[in-house]
Formats: structure tokens, C-alpha cells, sequence
């Protein structure tokens, strides 16, 4: 943008822009402020509706209750498990379909074939019930396969992988393949390491879809003990499932979080979001805006 | 609506002439050579296969007075019955309706809000500020709506800080959540609140790829800011508005259900009420399978077209194409 001499209209425009801007940003950001100041005061103040954006009576005791609630440290591990276990086979999975479908129909006859079998499961879906009555016969209701297995090929981040390696000048692959490598050595010794900007967005990608998910979680386990957390957090935070509750449940329910252990259980549920936040923003904004520009 | 990543775009390839007759001579070896490739595509295909396309000939529930002992090959066929049960049913207009309009006032505000924050950004000289801005605002995004939930049901509770602040004006508190004539705009305001900081980000990289000596010519012409904004800016970011508004007509049947499922509750079906926690509720609680998957089947169907046809006009219109 060139410096132009700024008349005094142009200096009020810009300062009620900044100052606008900044409302904005401060307003978005409020209900996250109120949620963890909450999470941070006492329990009698919290019910009472006394907090704003500043804890009232600064206590841990809330994150305190948490930790030893049984139900969300098991939810925990359910969920770290399907992380890990979803991501490992999630990224294999990708990876090698990828590539395939990346060679040009000369070097892989069947590729629009199978391009087009897996970019109609884009376009039309069985539904809810269907869905889960295959979920039923294959026996996967109640195991973490349920949470991991759906998810291992998401087609929107197999075509990304597939354009980046597209994009892949041609002589890095004819140069492997005249020293004697095979596919699997090319696709793991020359396109991932070039790859990894895209690698690192589908990874993010995928650990934020798995860490979030919340509805597999309530329909396809029978029992609160093999709810990851996000639907633990529903069950508790947003309202009970009447499908769901078992005896063990209702005991539970009955100690329902004061408000500022829900709170805190909210809280707790974005930590790993923020924890990867500075890396999110490096790799998912360069992977969406190098996408969407070219038009 | 949430917005969508969009993958790379697909230059055309070009194929040398000489590959061309290399290759052909290479016809009988080439199944061979083939075959890793398609051994690396078995896995992914395989679960494919009995995960989505499994449910679409399971979507023949459909039409059966389905048994979930009997099977898809055993229960009962009953035809269009399911369809017209559903039709008949009171109110399954309203959810239509429901679905399209919700879905269609997301859109939109999904649209506006990010191209008037990318606008007011692109003003902001100190850069610092921006990024810090933009970093704010898409926080949301990353966050699932059970957590989101959590935090509106709160602040827009009887006593929760909204009716605080309104309190002060004097008005009456609301109860947002329960309220047929407030909860619509709860949801797009929320929605809109959880995506917008994306949408900006993509709209502010449209920005910053038109030319700057588009800008230096209109200001030898003596074009103001204003000016520039309208003739410059906004046409500059024509090509990827029309592509996202094309690209968003195939999602308008889906009006939220994550959010909406965490948020609603039987006082607010009137208004709020949406195909997919219709077919939920049918399907999963009622346990009535045929009529939610008939539901849950003209959905996909309708979507079908819908999509396909925004596909295609965002081919025509803006030379988008996914692979």
C-alpha cells in the first residue's frame, strides 16, 4: 500500500477502524474470559452468578473436583487413545492413498476409476441409521474401533495430499525411480519429506476432528465408560442423553457439576486446541489460503 | 455452515510425447508395475467400501419395516409407506423449512461478517495488530460445539451475563435458549461467531493477491479510499465470493446439527427443529429406523443434486475443480 499524504477524515476513519476492530476481537473473546474466570472462583460465587471476566475467590477447587472425578479422567484416556490410534491410521491410510490417485492416468489406468469411487462418497451418504446399523454388524458398537475406523479416509484431505503431490516436480520421482526404487521407497523417501507443510495440515487437521468428535461417542457405545470426552462433556455439560443413562448415571448426575466444575471441565476440554493454536495457524492458514486464492 | 478447506487446485497436466510412446510400449509391463499402486489404494478402499458405501444400499431401510434382528435381506419391504408417514406427519414441513431457512441466514451472515472484517483489516496499517486480530478470531473455529455449548448456554442463561448486561438497560431478561422468537438468531449469531475469523482469513488472502498498481492508478486518478474499495477491492474478491457462495449452495440442507442438538430442546422445536435432529430422534431414540432413514434418504438425495450442481456451476464460473 503506498503512503499518501492522510487527510484528518482519513486519520478519524482509521482510529474508529482500529477501535472497532479491537470491540470486535475483545467481544469475541468475552465468553472464553467469563468461562475460565468462572472455572478459577469458588463454587458459591459461581452459582450465584456473581463472576465476569475476573475470578471471585480464587481457587483451584474446581479443577481440584475434576481430577478426581473418575468418569473424566477415564473419558480422558478414551479420548487420548482414539487420538493417537485415529491419527496413526488416519495419516497411513492417506498417505498411500494419495499417491496412487496423484499419478497421471498414463502411469496408473485405474486412477479416475477409483478418483471418482472415493469423490462420490463426497457427494452422497447413506444417513445416520444406515450408518450405524453397518457400525452394528461389524461388530465395532462399543470398541474404540467405532471412533477410529469412519474417520480413516476423509476423501477432502486425500484430494489435498493427492494435489500436493501433484505438484511435485516430476524429475525428483523419475530420478528415484532410475536409481531402482519402488513406489513404497519414492512415497516415503522422496514425497514426504518434500510433502510435509501439507502433512502437517491434515495431521492438525485430524487431531482436532478426533479430539472434538462428541456424536460417534454417544451413538455408537452403550456405556459412559467408553465415551471419549467430548461426549462425556456433553452428557454432563449440555444435557443427558435419555437413551444413555444408566442407574451408575443417574447417581451420577445427581452430583451435577456446580458451575464451576463445569466450567472447568470446559476449560480442560480446549487445552490441547490451545496448545497446538500457534501451529494450527501456521499450517491451516497456508493450507487454506494456497487452496482457495487460485480461483 | 462451516467453511470448507479447499483443497489445491488441479493445474492441467501436460503429458510429453515421447512418455506417451514409451509408455505404450511398456503396455504388457505395466499391470505389473501397477500393482503396488493399487495395493496402496486396498486399505482405504476397503474401508470405503463397507463404511460409505455399505450405508447406501443399507439406505434400503428405507423402504422396509425394518427389523434390526431380521437384517436388510429379511425385514419386511413396505415400499413408499415410510415416505408417506413422514409426510403426513405435522410439522415435517415446518422442519423443512426450518433447515433451509437456518441454513440460508448462515450463509449469508457466514458471508458478510468476514468480508466486512477482512475489509476493516485490510485498513489496519500496523501489523501487528492484524495478526493479533486475526489469531483472536478464529479460535473459535478450532473449538467442538459441546464445549461452545457449554459457554453459550451459560452466558445466555436467565441469569447468565447477556441478561446482566440487558438488565442494565432495563430490559426484562430473556430466556434466549427457550424462546421461539430468539433462538434462530442465537444460533446464526453464534454460528456466525464460531466461523467468521476463518472466513476472514481466506477472504484477507483474496485481498492481498490484487495488484497493488491497481490501487496506484486509481489514486493518480484521484480515487479515495472509499472509491478504491468499491471499484478495486470488492471486484477483486468477486472470483472467490461467487466460488464460496457456489460452493455453500450444496451444504444448504445442513443447518447445524451439532450445534443445534446442543443447544435445543423440545421448547424450540417449532423454530428450530432441522431434518438431521428429526432423523436423530426418529432413528436413534424413537427407534423407528425405516421412516428416519426414508428422512435421512431424501436428505442425501436432494443433497445430491445440490452439491453435484454447485460443483459443476463453480467449474463453469470460477474454473474450480476439486481433483
Amino acid at each position: 500500500m503506498k503512503h499518501y499524504k492522510e487527510s484528518i477524515g482519513r486519520k478519524v476513519f482509521l482510529l474508529t477502524n482500529n477501535i472497532s476492530l479491537i470491540l470486535i476481537t475483545v467481544i469475541c473473546l468475552l465468553p472464553f474470559l467469563h468461562i475460565i474466570a468462572v472455572s478459577f472462583s469458588s463454587k458459591l460465587a459461581a452459582t450465584a452468578g456473581e463472576v465476569g471476566i475476573i475470578p471471585v475467590d480464587f481457587t483451584f477447587e474446581a479443577y481440584g473436583f475434576v481430577m478426581k472425578k473418575s468418569a473424566f479422567i477415564v473419558a480422558l484416556g478414551v479420548s487420548l487413545k482414539r487420538v493417537i490410534l485415529g491419527t496413526s491410521i488416519y495419516m497411513l491410510l492417506t498417505i498411500l492413498t494419495a499417491y496412487p490417485l496423484s499419478k497421471e492416468v498414463s502411469k496408473f489406468r485405474a486412477r479416475t476409476i477409483y478418483a471418482w469411487i472415493f469423490v462420490f462418497t463426497m457427494l452422497f451418504s447413506g444417513g445416520l441409521i444406515p450408518t450405524y446399523i453397518i457400525m452394528v454388524y461389524t461388530g465395532l458398537i462399543d470398541t474404540i474401533w467405532a471412533l477410529v475406523i469412519p474417520t480413516s479416509a476423509i476423501v477432502w484431505n486425500i484430494i489435498l495430499l493427492l494435489n500436493f503431490f501433484r505438484n511435485i516436480p516430476k524429475e525428483l520421482e523419475e530420478a528415484a525411480f532410475l536409481d531402482g526404487a519402488g513406489h513404497m521407497a519414492v512415497l516415503f523417501k522422496v514425497f514426504i519429506p518434500v510433502s510435509l507443510p501439507a502433512l502437517a495440515t491434515i495431521l492438525l487437521f485430524i487431531i482436532v476432528y478426533h479430539w472434538n468428535s462428541w456424536f460417534d461417542g454417544l451413538i455408537y457405545m452403550n456405556f459412559p465408560r467408553n465415551y471419549p470426552l467430548q461426549t462425556y462433556l456433553q452428557t454432563v455439560i449440555v444435557g443427558f442423553n435419555p437413551t444413555n443413562v444408566s442407574p451408575d448415571d443417574l447417581k451420577r448426575l445427581q452430583n451435577i457439576s456446580a458451575k464451576a466444575v463445569k466450567a472447568a471441565q470446559i476449560f480442560l476440554g480446549t487445552l490441547p486446541i490451545l496448545a497446538v493454536y500457534p501451529f494450527l495457524q501456521r499450517y491451516f492458514v497456508t493450507g487454506i489460503v494456497l487452496g482457495s486464492v487460485k480461483g | 455452515m462451516t467453511l470448507i478447506v479447499l483443497p489445491f487446485l488441479q493445474k492441467d497436466c501436460k503429458i510429453d510425447f515421447c512418455e506417451v510412446i514409451v509408455l505404450d510400449k511398456l503396455k504388457n509391463k505395466s499391470f505389473k508395475s501397477e500393482l503396488p499402486l493399487h495395493l496402496m489404494i486396498l486399505p482405504c478402499l476397503f474401508f470405503i467400501l463397507v463404511y460409505s458405501y455399505g450405508p447406501m444400499f443399507g439406505a434400503v431401510i428405507a423402504f422396509q419395516k425394518f427389523n434390526p434382528g431380521l437384517g436388510f435381506i429379511k425385514s419386511q419391504w413396505v415400499g413408499w409407506r415410510n415416505f408417506e408417514y413422514i409426510i403426513n406427519t405435522p410439522g415435517f414441513l415446518q422442519i423443512l423449512w426450518n433447515t433451509i431457512y437456518i441454513a440460508f441466514l448462515k450463509i449469508v451472515w457466514g458471508m458478510v461478517i468476514p468480508i466486512v472484517v477482512a475489509l476493516m483489516l485490510n485498513e489496519t496499517a500496523n501489523k501487528l495488530l492484524k495478526r493479533g486480530i486475526q489469531t483472536s478470531l478464529y479460535l473459535p473455529y478450532f473449538l467442538s460445539w459441546v464445549i461452545l455449548a457449554g459457554i453459550i448456554i451459560d452466558i445466555f442463561a436467565l441469569k447468565g451475563s447477556v441478561n446482566n448486561i440487558i438488565g442494565i438497560f432495563g430490559v426484562k431478561p430473556i430466556f434466549f435458549l427457550g424462546d421461539n422468537r430468539w433462538f434462530r438468531t442465537v444460533l446464526v449469531l453464534t454460528e456466525t461467531w464460531k466461523n467468521f475469523g476463518f472466513g476472514t482469513i481466506i477472504y484477507m488472502a483474496a485481498i492481498t493477491s490484487i495488484s497493488p498498481n491497481l490501487y496506484e492508478a486509481a489514486i493518480v486518478d484521484g480515487a479515495g479510499r472509499w472509491r478504491q474499495t468499491w471499484h478495486i477491492t470488492l471486484p477483486g474478491m468477486r472470483t472467490i465470493i461467487i466460488l464460496l457462495a457456489t460452493l455453500s449452495l450444496g451444504s444448504v440442507l445442513n443447518a447445524g446439527f451439532d450445534q443445534i442438538f446442543n443447544l435445543y430442546s423440545p421448547m424450540v422445536y417449532q423454530t428450530a427443529d432441522i431434518i438431521d435432529t428429526f432423523v436423530y430422534r426418529l432413528g436413534i431414540v424413537q427407534a423407528q429406523y425405516g421412516p428416519s432413514t426414508a428422512v435421512g434418504l431424501f436428505k442425501s438425495a436432494v443433497s445430491l443434486i445440490l452439491i453435484s450442481s454447485s460443483y459443476y456451476m463453480a467449474y463453469k464460473f470460477a474454473e474450480y475443480r476439486i481433483f
